[in-house]
């Protein structure tokens, strides 16, 4: 049971999509639902001891799990295809910005931004494509960023957030440090994001 | 020799990941990957070790019913390694990325492929199975893009408008082949894996493929087949 559980896992992860609890126990655990704890802390085990992935729990109320990549990054090539290397270039982009900007900002604000760099939502961008649809439906999908609209706003408006994966998956101090590195200053310049990235 | 089921380490899980995202990795590629992986989780790297490190690899993702397997390239004879479910049944592992009607396809697809001369199944031949799905009949625009997608998830390689089972697909699914598709599969004369593209002898009917002919009859100026000794009637490659 344990190791259909895995392999269940994988090939659901493999798409980068939440899994839920009710699928596992319709699909794998079945009759065996009074083991279903046990079943899921021996498989959580399995993968990390043979993959270095670990099994998170990102939404206790609806019970949804990612697997996300528990080893030690690395440096260059053999990280993910490239494409995958370019959204996750774009991405991080966007989530250091979120994340400077104090944890959120406004859709009109992130677009200005993504503006400078050159990427709109309007045009069909040479590597990303349809970058409205990557930003705001793949990367939401994958629980990278949050999309919240903002109530009684006329046109209406929403807020970017950072998402659970993320949140799990991305190290603040990484990325305060790295942009500490592009604007050549100490880290600490920027005291809340700072003590954040700390705690 | 005894060898110890040797602990996994982030090597070898950063190994194994990478493998798993990229479907099916070429030899090369793997050995360089080897490295890459010692070096980045400071692990003892010996460059001829590939195949231990494969190992303890193995041995772990044993309770598993998963493997990570080497074939040979039907069209280079290069080595290739990818990771195998064995308790899957054959369609399992791409059961995630289509569709009921798209596996119905493939299946029937792979149908043609095993039954031919040549290990070929022209897109015409394949398009017109699409009209005859019991799932659901698939219009002819639909089955290309199916057909496209087969070919970028390696599933199935294409030539000159032809179409065959790809490396992957043949590593992934050879017992299942071999098991389904007892009385019809070829294996190779030579080195006796399953077989898809394969030149065969007119007289006695073996097959072999040709990476293993190349090498079979290299030097040789009359090639005989080495089970009837007839001469070997195709164009050695």
């Amino acid at each position: 049971q344990v190791s259909e559980l895995v392999q269940f896992l994988l090939v659901k992860d493999q798409k980068k999509i939440p899994i839920k609890r009710a699928d596992m126990l319709k699909n794998v655990i079945r009759e065996y639902r009074d083991a279903y704890s046990e079943i899921v802390n021996k498989a959580g085990k399995t993968l990390q001891e043979v993959f270095g992935l670990q099994l998170v729990e990102i939404d206790s109320k609806r019970h949804t799990y990612i697997l996300i990549n528990n080893l030690p990054r690395a440096e260059g090539r053999y990280l993910c295809r490239d494409e995958e290397k370019e959204k996750m270039g774009l991405l991080l982009i966007i989530l250091s910005f979120i994340f400077m900007k104090g944890n959120s900002v406004k859709d009109s604000a992130l677009w200005e931004f993504l503006h400078l760099l050159q990427v709109n939502p309007g045009k069909q961008h040479q590597v990303f494509g349809d970058v409205r649809k990557l930003v705001t439906e793949e990367f939401v999908k994958q629980k990278y960023l949050e999309i919240i609209p903002i109530p009684l706003t006329d046109p209406p408006e929403s807020k970017y957030q950072w998402g659970p994966r993320a949140e799990k998956e991305i190290s603040k101090k990484d990325v305060l440090n790295a942009v500490a590195k592009i604007q050549g200053k100490d880290p600490t310049f920027w005291a809340s994001q700072y003590s954040e990235a700390e705690a | 020799s005894t060898v110890m089921a040797a602990q996994m380490t982030d090597a070898h899980r950063r190994f194994l990941q990478v493998l798993m995202s990229n479907g099916i990795t070429e030899g090369s590629e793997a050995r360089k990957l080897h490295q890459h992986c010692c070096e980045t989780d400071k692990v003892y790297y010996a460059h001829d070790k590939l195949d231990d490190f494969i190992s303890t690899i193995n041995s772990h993702l044993q309770p598993l019913f998963m493997q990570i397997r080497k074939g040979i390239s039907e069209d280079d004879g290069r080595a290739h390694y990818a990771v195998v479910n064995l308790a899957e049944t054959e369609v399992t592992k791409m059961a995630s990325d289509y569709t009921e009607m798209e596996l119905e396809l493939f299946r029937k697809t792979m149908d043609l492929i095993i039954l031919s001369e040549n290990g070929f199944a022209s897109s015409t031949d394949i398009l017109n199975l699409a009209d005859q799905l019991n799932t659901k009949k698939m219009k002819k625009k639909e089955a290309e893009q199916v057909l496209k997608a087969f070919v970028e998830d390696k599933w199935l390689s294409e030539k000159n408008g032809e179409y065959t089972l790809h490396t992957r697909c043949i590593i992934e699914m050879e017992q299942y082949i071999l098991s389904n598709y007892q009385d019809v599969a070829r294996k190779c004369n030579i080195c006796h894996s399953l077989a898809i593209q394969s030149q065969v002898c007119e007289s006695c009917g073996i097959g072999m493929h040709l990476p293993c002919v190349r090498k079979y009859f290299r030097g040789q100026t009359e090639p005989r087949c080495p089970k009837c000794n007839e001469f070997w009637s195709c164009d050695t490659p």
